[in-house]
């Protein structure tokens, strides 16, 4: 019976949201004149380019027009990671027994793999946040691959340990950095992550004024992040707590 | 070599409904995992697949005609009467990292449960009964 009801409301809520997306249509111009922006898509194509010299738009968009949000985002993500290690770590501080891995040790290959593409993982997520104003790609990506390079070192060998300490520094100074950078713009602009006046020139690795800069430190910040968790994940014990 | 823009006029009514049908049924069928499922693994999935359903309905929306990316690149400088609209994946990245966040410690809770009840299935567990 209960069943029945589940579909019945699932199937209203399909076709509710069909009927409305028969309204939207799909590839139409909905950004406003370009030339005149009124509307705020035409707004950001337009300035991206123009006042902050910041060739992905989408960037400019996260961490300069919506800074603030970003920065709620990073809060988030690192409330995220807070409760996920208050929530699993309570037993584990009580008996001191070795942890052990889930997994099964893994072949020669795999090891010797993992040892030869982890730095190419690293400097591929360094790149990206790095040019995260430049070519599709940021601090969010960067960080997330940064932190699958971590998760294939921490899958294939049962004994490798990411330094605890060292990336909750880290991860606390880059958060830190963050606000400071906001606080820069609000004494020195007037107003909370407000960009400098020198952007440089389109396209240059040094473009974009603070956009970079921060993105660098949410790189840093969301990759340490995500290997913490990766960390805490699967430091878990198999076996069920009595 | 046939323009992407050319079949897109051709089948745009198919391509429409491939994009948005794909978007609903994706919401349809994490909701139907979240409602029906019993096991919290599954839910937490289901809330996962919602949450890309919801991400390909927000880039879909913001999609024009022969668009590029919003990225001025070299070569692309003039080009931004031809870019889609960025906002929705703007917002699209924050939600993608919120989305994990929530599904990182929905897994937290639910690895809590299992040790604490010895099952992730939710008929089984009492106390969730009231």
């Amino acid at each position: 019976m209960k069943k029945y009801i589940i579909f019945i409301l699932i199937a209203i809520l399909g076709w509710t949201l069909a009927q409305t997306f028969k309204a939207i249509p799909f590839g139409a111009d909905r950004r406003g004149d370009l030339s005149n922006p009124n509307k705020v898509a035409a707004y950001y194509l337009r300035q991206s380019p123009e006042t902050l010299q910041t060739a992905n738009s989408i960037t400019a968009i996260v961490v300069n027009f919506r800074g603030f949000d970003t920065l709620g985002e990073v809060t988030v993500l690192f409330l995220a990671a807070t409760g996920l290690a208050s929530i699993l770590y309570r037993k584990e501080e009580e008996d001191k027994t070795e942890v052990e891995r889930v997994s099964l040790p893994s072949s020669s290959l795999v090891r010797t793999g993992a040892k030869i593409l982890f730095p190419l993982i690293l400097l591929l997520g360094i790149y990206v946040f790095v040019h995260g104003h430049l070519t599709p790609g940021g601090g969010f990506q960067g960080g997330a691959i940064i932190a699958t390079g971590f998760l294939l070192m921490l899958i294939t060998y049962k004994h490798f340990e990411t330094n605890h300490n060292v990336m909750v520094w880290l991860e606390s100074l880059a958060g830190l950095a963050f606000v400071l950078v906001g606080l820069y713009g609000l004494f020195m602009y007037g107003s909370f992550l407000q960009n400098t006046k020198s952007v440089g020139t389109l396209n240059d690795l040094i473009s974009g004024g603070l956009i970079p800069l921060i993105y660098i430190f949410i790189g840093i910040k969301v990759g340490t992040e995500l290997t913490n968790i990766l960390d805490i994940l699967l430091k878990i014990k198999p076996g069920r707590e009595q | 070599m046939t323009d992407f823009n050319e079949l897109f006029i051709k089948y745009k009514d198919l391509i429409t409904l491939a994009v948005y049908g794909t978007a609903i049924m994706l919401i349809i069928i994490g909701l139907y995992a979240v409602l029906l499922k019993k096991h919290l693994v599954k839910i937490v999935i289901g809330l996962s697949i919602i949450d890309a359903g919801i991400h390909l309905l927000f880039v879909a929306v913001g999609y024009i005609q022969n668009g590029t990316a919003p990225i001025f690149s070299p070569g692309y400088e003039q080009a931004a009467n031809r870019m889609v609209d960025p906002v929705p994946q703007a917002l699209v990245l924050t939600a993608i990292v919120i989305g994990f966040a929530v599904t990182a410690l929905a897994l937290s809770l639910v690895i809590r449960l299992y040790k604490h009840h010895h099952t992730a299935n939710i008929d089984q567990i009492k106390s969730l009964k009231w």
